[in-house]
């Protein structure tokens, strides 16, 4: 990318750079062994960029989306998000930063089964202690996004693989998100339904949305507009595509 | 994320879970349900005891002079042998008093034993004969249904008449009228004057078998030797009072006994204390002996539910996952596991609370221990049930709070 900014550390990010990953590393205690899952990831993606992250098992894109996520803290190295150095937050603060800065879409939906489309949506807001009326009708604005007004009040396992996903996607949304953070969205859908998905995440990036996406199908990467790929806990390559 | 929310996230997992959370709340259920049902018994025992038990003994503002004391639980044999050495209580005993009391009193003469009472060819076995002097009515608050008491003046000619209690007259005459009608006691012909109003029963003791009839009427050499009397009955009219005529009165038989300053009396002045005392051991025994019972049931409950709130952490692994990843603080989670656990206990405690009123009514219908429910019984069941439901929730809500996101997530 043309923009990069020369990062050091001490330095604050440019304010168009959403995330910025500095020398970043993640190492597990496996006991007997050390593993280096990331040795010193830099990365910065600018807002309403569209990136796929790539690379076989084991080369540490779990981990990075994990880092990325705000689920984990890295073991050493900067990791700033929307401007804030999130590297070094406690559990507690993370747990807003993901309230409020990412928006999740995993791999198996991950809804709740017992509780409506609505309510599913709604969590996100839930914890963000948002009153009971607004939050319904935030969340009902987020499913009608996905295309789903008509279907709020149906279940996850009243609704079709791509449905479910499109709930998950609106739960992702609601909180209006700095990023929206997909781990192998497609991974549980056939092509057909993988093409739709893919459809809804091309119309939120063209409305401004970032957009991260973890996936190891070269297709599903084909529709991101800048791949990295991660070799044994390395930034192997970093390209735009041509869209 | 408010506790009401997470309440009513408690509230639908359970409606949703209907019979494991059934069986969760079962030791929460037992134990409230026991604790209003034993404290419901204690409570009504109690007040019976101390309202109408006494009265029915005693009668109100009153002390029976008695050789001994007339309710004598776990006596040693050596105190009853020492009770039946002492002098009985004569007539001169009992004027002696009526005389010598300068508080405004009302006194009656009572000696009682049991006797059959017939009229033609009925008869009425165990019934307790009363020979008494006019004012044992009053004191004792036997109100007349039909008839009425015998008089003072019937009393000291000693005129064979009878009042009779409820369930005498209908023993004797069924649907007929009593009045005007001899019966026979001891082979004397009584005739009937009166009959007492249906006065139930008493810890399951019949209180209508009775006949009561002129201390000096015949019948007088059927409960005692001559001259001799079970109990002389003082009713004054306030408590302060009768604390006065007692002491006056023991004063008044000390002397007439010539006991010497250290010596005891051989005499008592029974009071319904003796028996509210009796009762008031018991009740403390159960008051011991419950809270035991309450408790084990309570933490039998506990532990279930901790089970139970175990088991769901592990199943709700990535549901928790996912909702650290949305954005779930440590604390959120823990409330939510805390509203679940408090929420299965507290229903259980409904239910239990509903079981022990509905238990009490029928024991208090059924049985002859009289039951009423203690609104203090039913707060502290509500409390007792929240308690054990955070309580014992703690630890497992401690343990979803702490899971890794990461893994919790990954879980299958």
């Amino acid at each position: 990318m043309s923009n990069v900014q020369l990062f050091r550390t001490g330095d604050t990010p440019l304010p168009d750079v959403i995330i910025l990953a500095h020398k970043l590393t993640r190492e597990y205690d496996m006991g007997s062994e050390l593993v280096r899952a990331l040795r010193g990831v830099s990365v910065q993606i600018q807002q309403n960029e569209y990136v796929a992250v790539m690379g076989p098992s084991g080369s540490g894109k779990s981990t990075l989306m994990n880092l990325i996520g705000c689920l984990d803290t890295p073991t050493s190295g900067e990791y700033w998000l929307n401007g804030q150095k999130v590297s070094e937050l406690a559990d507690d603060e993370l747990a807003r930063i993901r309230n409020k800065e990412i928006g999740f879409v995993f791999q198996t939906f991950n809804l709740l089964p017992r509780a409506d489309a609505l309510h599913n949506v709604e969590l996100p807001l839930i914890y963000a202690g948002m009153p009971a009326r607004s939050r319904r009708e935030r969340a009902a604005h987020a499913l009608e996004r996905v295309g789903l007004g008509d279907r709020m009040d149906h279940k996850p396992n009243e609704l079709s693989g791509g449905q479910r996903q499109r709930v998950a996607i609106a739960r992702a949304l609601v909180n209006e998100p700095s990023i929206l953070l997909a781990d192998e969205p497609t991974g549980n859908l056939d092509s057909t339904t993988s093409t739709e998905i893919m459809g809804v995440f091309a119309e939120l990036h063209r409305q401004g949305q970032t957009v991260v996406m973890v996936t190891h199908e070269q297709d599903i990467a084909a529709h991101a507009a800048r791949v990295i790929t991660l070799r044994d806990g390395l930034v192997a390559t970093d390209q735009a595509r041509a869209a | 994320m408010p506790f009401f929310e997470a309440f009513r996230l408690a509230i639908q997992t359970l409606r949703a879970q209907k019979l494991k959370s059934g069986f969760s709340l079962l030791g929460v259920f037992v134990g409230v349900a026991s604790l209003i049902a034993a404290w419901s018994i204690a409570n009504g025992v109690d007040r019976y005891m101390t309202e109408k038990f006494a009265q029915t003994l005693f009668g109100v503002n009153t002390f029976q002079l008695r050789r001994r004391p007339m309710f004598t639980p776990n006596v040693p044999d050596s105190v009853w042998r020492a009770w039946a050495r002492r002098p009985r209580i004569r007539f001169s005993d009992a004027e002696a008093i009526n005389n010598g009391l300068t508080v405004p009193v009302v006194t009656a003469w009572q000696s009682s034993d049991q006797v059959t009472v017939t009229f033609g060819n009925k008869e009425a076995r165990d019934i307790e004969l009363t020979a008494a002097s006019e004012r044992y009515f009053d004191i004792k608050n036997l109100r007349i249904a039909i008839g009425r008491p015998f008089t003072g003046e019937e009393n000291r000619s000693g005129v064979p008449v009878a009042v009779l209690g409820d369930a005498v007259a209908k023993r004797l005459f069924a649907e007929r009228q009593p009045l005007g009608r001899n019966v026979r006691i001891g082979g004397v012909p009584y005739r009937v004057i009166g009959v007492v109003e249906h006065q139930g029963s008493l810890m399951g003791f019949p209180l209508d078998r009775f006949v009561v009839v002129p201390a000096l009427s015949p019948a007088q050499n059927m409960v005692n030797p001559p001259g001799i009397l079970d109990a002389f009955l003082v009713k004054a009219r306030s408590d302060v009072e009768m604390r006065e005529a007692m002491s006056q009165a023991e004063g008044i038989m000390r002397s007439r006994r010539h006991l010497r300053p250290k010596q005891d009396n051989n005499f008592v002045l029974d009071t319904s204390e003796g028996v509210q005392r009796f009762w008031a051991g018991i009740s403390r025994i159960l008051m011991i002996v419950m809270p035991g019972i309450i408790i084990v049931s309570l933490v039998i409950g506990g532990i279930v539910i901790m089970n139970i709130m175990l088991m769901a952490v592990a199943e709700r692994t990535r549901e928790i996952g996912l909702r650290k990843s949305l954005g779930a603080r440590r604390r959120d989670v823990l409330r939510q596991f805390l509203a679940e656990s408090t929420a299965i206990a507290l229903v259980g405690a409904a239910f239990g609370i509903i079981a022990g009123i509905g238990l009490t009514v029928l024991i208090d219908k059924v049985s002859p221990l009289p039951a009423s429910v203690s609104a203090k019984s039913v707060v502290l069941g509500v409390v007792l049930g929240a308690g054990v439901g955070i309580l014992f929730g703690v630890y497992p809500a401690s343990r979803a709070a702490r899971l890794d996101p990461i893994t919790a997530l990954r879980q299958e």
